[in-house]
């Protein structure tokens, strides 16, 4: 797989924006529109219904607090990858990459603890409308996390011998874009009442 | 790995099923959306039996029970949008054209652009293989309204409805990866000196149109993993015994439905664009004002969903407010028509079979835009909702869009795809063989509609308030032209296949057109481009007078030009 096979289509540059860079904008802007929809139908069905509430006093705030910090913190190593993409080191590139999904794993490991801890005292995904958003909001997000993390582990694998380091940046844009969707849900879903 | 195999000959393999050659895709999609029109084609063919011929065995077909009818519109109305319309309009052509009328050698991001056509083979494959399920495919209609798309107990196809929707969630995964390749390839991948405004139209058009199923399509997805759920988990989004609301799928699916008709409306409005500046001999009247309509249909198209939920229980001063909406957009949709006369206006018209087309698809969308002012107005929606009239207004926006403007750019862009001509003589045949046929069957379901007939019932005579037995020979009188319609078809079929070996030579430059995929030879060769090209001048240089040619090419310089006047 050379960089010398590419398209000559790919390294065309029109908008002074390398292609790379300008398809992650809008894989997150269609994202956005997937994560909009969701929450746009979680708030209007969540205003609709404040008894909701008291299903939503269940959840573990802590754990989600615990989770909020983790992922804030795994985006710094993204940054900081991407600086040392930019001096050209990919070995430490490379390094900070898998820092970074770990904080991915130790999310969803949260993650798992909170839903086994839910399920256990009886809240399943049919146990009503607030449940079902959490489930398929929160699960959406896991996905996305667990899909940047394995994205991220096969970039990395690459910036560790030097190569397509200008894909540190995209995953790092992308990773941070997972991050927000988190400081979206966890107020809604965990704090609101 | 495939990029090692672009050194040497490819196998039959990879060539045909793993190439990352964007004509190859195109053509992959082109084929794939051919296969499924007929597969839509036939299931037209057996309701419209059916409805013209009730209780009689449907030739090829059978008996046609009351749930096969459902499931018959629903397959017929969700394959001829998310399997024809969306793959041919904006895949094949989106494929096609985008890196050939740009100048570049491929899209910018050749892999993941075969995954497009990947995903959607499969989505393909999920959606057929429901006819295989116990309990056949779904018959919610095209729209899986819930409570009965939800339930298996309601729709009694448990596992079609959910086939169904995992079909259409892998389509949209498709088309929002192949979308975002075009939008990139056009904004980035442009040869050198190729501005914003030197883009033909229907590239515009086209990367325009994935950017509103971009920014519409999302919320649907979202919607669909919800409906997932209920069906197959016991949740409640759309159950309103569990907390749930049926109208929010209903907002969902429409604010991804409105602006969808806009998605596959403009790329046809590209192709019809480029047809008749080269049949014209003229420059396109207001290039910039097509674009800014274009835009402002863009705009407009996401707030106007909700004028098809007008008796569905919305608020009726949100109904006042969506009327007004809809009955704005009509007005860059109707600019961008007058552009367009504008353009033949004085122009030097050559009416060969493309130009039949075009011309044919601002005439007859035209009756598709004046009738949908009626159901467009909440009072007289409230009238015509749900009755033949809007299956006929329907029609008369899509057979343009997805039937007579890819035929248009079919006839129009063959030779370059091929390297052939198509028989001039068959194509005049088969286009009139087509549209005239299709006003026989719509015109009459117009009438059959005003006078109250309800869509979705297989057997009139059956319910007292829809029977209506003198209308019943307007029913058969369309079901007699699409019969007529259909075998039409055929002549396209055998002058498609027999010219790919037998057609004239098409050369490089058949129709003496001035946008960059003329100016290599037909088919282009792998890469595309010998050279590749500089542009020096927008797509429209037509009826210039003192050239030897009356068109000057993009790529063409100034100062070869001078040289060529002097001459």
């Amino acid at each position: 797989m050379s960089t010398s096979a590419k398209p000559l289509a790919n390294t065309r540059s029109g908008t002074g924006i390398v292609s790379a860079k300008l398809i992650t904008w809008w894989v997150i802007a269609s994202e956005i529109v997937i994560f909009g929809g969701l929450l746009a139908a979680y708030v209007m069905h969540r205003i609709g219904h404040p008894e909701w509430a008291d299903s939503a006093s269940h959840t573990l705030t802590w754990a989600g607090a615990f989770n909020t910090f983790v992922l804030l913190t795994s985006s710094l190593c993204a940054v900081l990858a991407h600086q040392a993409a930019d001096a050209h080191d990919g070995p430490k590139a490379a390094k900070l990459l898998r820092l970074t999904s770990l904080g991915g794993l130790i999310f969803l490991i949260v993650k798992g603890y909170e839903w086994s801890v839910d399920i256990h005292e009886g809240f399943v995904i049919s146990s009503g409308g607030f449940w079902s958003f959490y489930y398929t909001l929160a699960g959406l997000h896991g996905l996305h996390v667990l899909a940047g993390m394995i994205i991220m582990l096969i970039v990395a694998s690459d910036a560790a011998k030097n190569q397509e380091l200008q894909r540190v940046e995209c995953i790092g844009l992308y990773w941070h874009f997972v991050d927000i969707v988190w400081i979206f849900l966890f107020p809604l879903l965990y704090i609101a009442r | 790995m495939s990029a090692d195999l672009q050194h040497h000959e490819p196998g039959i393999f990879q060539k045909y099923f793993w190439s990352t050659d964007h004509k190859m895709i195109a053509r992959q999609y082109l084929f794939t959306g051919m296969a499924m029109a007929l597969i839509g084609g036939f299931f037209a063919y057996v309701f419209r039996m059916q409805l013209g011929f009730p209780n009689h065995a449907v030739p090829g077909y059978g008996i046609v029970t009351p749930a096969r009818y459902n499931a018959l519109v629903t397959m017929h109305g969700s394959i001829m949008i998310f399997w024809v319309a969306m793959p041919v309009l904006i895949a094949a052509f989106g494929n096609f054209l985008i890196p050939l009328m740009v100048g570049c050698d491929d899209m910018a991001f050749p892999r993941i652009n075969r995954l497009s056509y990947q995903i959607f083979l499969l989505s393909a494959l999920v959606l057929l293989s429901s006819f295989l399920v116990k309990g056949g495919p779904f018959g919610g209609a095209w729209t899986a309204y819930p409570p009965l798309s939800a339930s298996g107990a309601y729709n009694l196809t448990p596992i079609g409805a959910t086939l169904w929707l995992v079909a259409v969630a892998l389509e949209f995964v498709a088309f929002l990866l192949g979308g975002i390749n075009f939008t990139v390839t056009a904004m980035n991948s442009r040869a050198p000196g190729m501005k914003m405004y030197d883009v033909p139209i229907v590239v515009w058009m086209i990367v325009l149109a994935s950017v509103i199923f971009m920014a519409s399509a999302g919320p649907l997805i979202a919607g669909a993993v919800m409906l997932l759920f209920d069906q197959t988990m016991a949740t409640g989004f759309y159950d309103p015994t569990r907390g749930g609301d049926p109208l929010l799928w209903e907002h969902l699916f429409w604010f991804f439905g409105h602006p969808e008709v806009y998605v596959v409306l403009l790329p046809a409005m590209g192709i019809v664009a480029e047809i008749i500046a080269v049949f014209a001999r003229k420059k396109i009247f207001g290039y910039k004002t097509v674009l800014y309509t274009t835009w402002a249909v863009g705009f407009l198209s996401f707030v106007v969903w909700a004028h098809h939920q007008f008796v569905a229980g919305i608020d009726p001063r949100m109904a006042n407010i969506f009327s007004i909406t809809t009955l704005l957009i009509s007005v860059p949709v109707t600019e961008m028509v007058f552009l367009y006369v504008a353009t033949l206006y004085g122009g030097s018209i050559h009416l060969d079979t493309p130009m039949l087309w075009a011309l044919a698809f601002i005439a007859e969308f035209m009756i598709g835009g004046v009738t949908g002012i009626f159901l467009g107005s909440s009072g007289t929606d409230i009238y015509l909702h749900d009755t033949y009239f809007l299956i006929a207004h329907f029609h008369y926006t899509f057979v343009p869009i997805a039937i007579i403007a890819v035929f248009g750019g079919l006839t129009f862009w063959y030779p370059k795809m091929f390297g052939r001509m198509l028989n001039e003589k068959l194509g005049k045949i088969h286009f009139w063989g087509t549209v005239i046929p299709f006003n026989v069957i719509f015109i009459p379901l117009f009438i059959t509609g005003i006078a109250g007939d309800q869509r979705r019932i297989y057997n009139y005579a059956l319910f007292a308030e829809q029977a209506r037995p003198p209308l019943q020979h307007l029913r058969t009188t369309a079901t007699v032209a699409l019969l007529v319609m259909l075998s039409f078809q055929l002549v396209f079929l055998y002058n498609f296949f027999t010219s790919l070996g037998k057609g004239k030579e098409a050369g490089p430059n058949p129709w003496r057109s001035a946008t960059l995929e003329w100016t290599i030879p037909s088919p282009p060769p792998h890469g595309n481009f010998v050279e590749m090209p500089t542009v020096y001048r927008g797509p429209y240089e037509y009826g210039l007078p003192g050239h030897p040619e009356d068109f000057v090419a993009q790529n063409v310089p100034d100062s070869a030009l001078v040289g060529e006047v002097e001459a």
